[in-house]
């Protein structure tokens, strides 16, 4: 993208929070957690976010199916359409696909996403499931947890817990989307 | 970051190849919302739209009030009969009398072309057209395009003729417009009593012979032939333009390969096309009649709050990229 205006501060480069191999540990002790909290995968259905809760979701099911030698369902749940600030924002944001083909009622539903920042997009995602059924349980889980809460909104497991600044910004790149497993951190307001 | 479409949907005709593929793309994960127990999401809460027709019509009209009702908008239907229209009133008044209500959104329906231009220009409010005399009929060339592609995959390359009254088809225009510009080729296929005279000005086919048509074509739209046409004297009767235009099995069993059949309804059965036809394998009407609230659900989604301030807000936030 091309640059328009100078940075107010000088820009810092990216720190890597989780490299490919820290991602992989990462994210299957998450499926381990998510599985102990859960009681099991009788009841458990995963709900990733669009769009990188989506590959998160995929390969936390896909883990755990390998370890409890049982399918978990999974979903994928676009918030675009309940977000609280679409009179405000400019350009409409894309609408992603939603699809949660099967009853959500009694289950224990586990919402992953990849970065939890203000709460606004799991509060959105609570919304939309509660126009999909009643789950016995709404779980979240999260590969990074950067702080800086607007909502009364807590996810139960975490990957890794980041302090990331005002103005600073956290990126979960997914091999499926963006060619590679990493997260990173950027402190000041730099543009990429 | 997305094309804005800005305040209205007048037609297909001055939108981009961008801007369609917007709506189509926007409108396919809308499908889904139709299939769900609750079949609702909060977007438009708050938002009031006004569906003003001065035309008859059922389907046009109930796709759009579903389309705003499943996107939690509050709407009103005006229908001409019982309104102040039928006592005189202009068009411009009706709606700044609407406008005075704080209403957010127009669609309309009416018998002149330039109808939507004309009521756009005029007032604040988000407008879309409906269908406007023989001018344009845009929520319907794009639930088409909608149908053609969630079939075929791609819309380039793909060869679709257009069968009937082009003459007096606003539907007609709209898929022209709106399918050329997506990369398809486009063909029309009448009596030349019914074809306008300038039609080789928009770059498309003409056929005279619906056998050349089913020849040449991947899909067909079979456009209604208004029964007022008879006694006006652009076809001798009916039953000789079932001979020689209607789409029946037989002439589709010579047909090169599977072709899909449209028709934007309502249909004349033994007409422009045979039962057969329309209830045959190869028929999507009833795919278009799903993918027009999908369709008119994007619609809304994408132009409402598309006042001049937040279309200015919008241009900023493309060009700080």
């Amino acid at each position: 993208m091309p640059w328009t205006h100078i940075p107010q501060r000088m820009a810092t480069a990216p720190t890597v929070v989780l490299n490919a191999r820290a991602l992989e540990r990462t994210v299957a002790r998450m499926a381990d957690e998510i599985v102990e909290r859960a009681d099991g995968t009788e009841q458990l259905v995963l709900v990733g976010i669009q769009r990188r809760g989506v590959q998160l979701a995929d390969r936390i099911a896909h883990l755990i199916s390998q370890r409890e030698n049982a399918a978990v369902p999974r979903g994928a749940l676009d918030i675009t359409l309940y977000r609280d600030d679409l009179q405000t924002v400019g350009p409409r944001p894309i609408v992603g696909k939603t699809v949660i083909p099967w009853s959500i009622d009694g289950k224990t539903l586990c919402i992953v996403d990849d970065v939890l920042y203000t709460g606004r997009t799991i509060r959105a995602a609570l919304d939309e499931l509660a126009d999909f059924g009643r789950p016995a349980r709404i779980m979240l889980a999260v590969l990074v947890d950067r702080g800086g809460r607007e909502l009364p909104i807590h996810a139960d497991v975490v990957g890794r817990t980041v302090d990331v600044p005002p103005g600073g910004r956290v990126d979960v790149f997914v091999s499926e989307l963006d060619g590679r497993d990493e997260v990173t951190m950027v402190i000041a307001g730099e543009e990429t | 970051m997305s094309a804005p479409l800005g305040k209205d949907l007048l037609g297909l005709e001055h939108l981009s190849a961008e801007q369609i593929t917007l709506i189509l793309d926007t409108a396919e994960p809308l499908r889904e919302i139709s299939e769900r127990a609750i079949k609702k999401v909060p977007t438009l809460r708050g938002a009031t739209v006004v569906n003003l027709f001065f035309e008859a019509s059922t389907r046009t009209r109930i796709s759009f009030e579903f389309a705003e009702k499943r996107m939690s908008a509050d709407t009103v239907n005006v229908a001409t009969s019982v309104s102040s229209v039928s006592k005189g009133e202009t068009l411009v008044d009706t709606a700044k009398n609407l406008e005075a209500m704080k209403i957010d959104m127009v669609v309309i329906r009416h018998a002149s072309s330039g109808a939507a231009r004309f009521l756009a220009e005029r007032i604040e409010s988000n407008v879309i057209n409906a269908g406007d005399g023989t001018h344009e009929h845009p929520t319907q060339g794009l639930l088409d395009m909608l149908t053609l592609r969630r079939k075929f995959g791609t819309l380039a390359g793909k060869r679709i003729c257009i069968v009937g009254d082009v003459l007096h088809s606003r539907v007609a225009r709209s898929n022209i417009w709106g399918l050329t510009k997506l990369g398809a080729e486009v063909a029309v296929c009448g009596p030349r009593s019914l074809l306008p005279t300038a039609i080789a000005d928009f770059g498309v086919q003409v056929f005279d012979r619906v056998e050349q048509a089913i020849e040449w074509a991947d899909a067909l739209n079979v456009l209604r032939l208004q029964l007022e046409r008879m006694t006006a004297g652009y076809i001798p009767s009916l039953r000789e333009y079932n001979r020689v235009f209607g789409i029946t099995r037989e002439r589709l069993d010579r047909a090169p390969r599977d072709i899909l059949i449209m028709h934007p309804g309502p249909m004349n059965r033994g007409v422009e096309i045979d039962s057969e036809v329309a209830d045959g394998p190869h028929s999507v009407i009833l795919d278009q009649v799903t993918n027009g609230v999908a369709v008119r659900m994007a619609v809304l989604y994408l132009l409402a709050g598309n006042a001049p301030a937040l279309a200015e807000a919008a241009r900023k936030a493309t060009s700080d990229d």
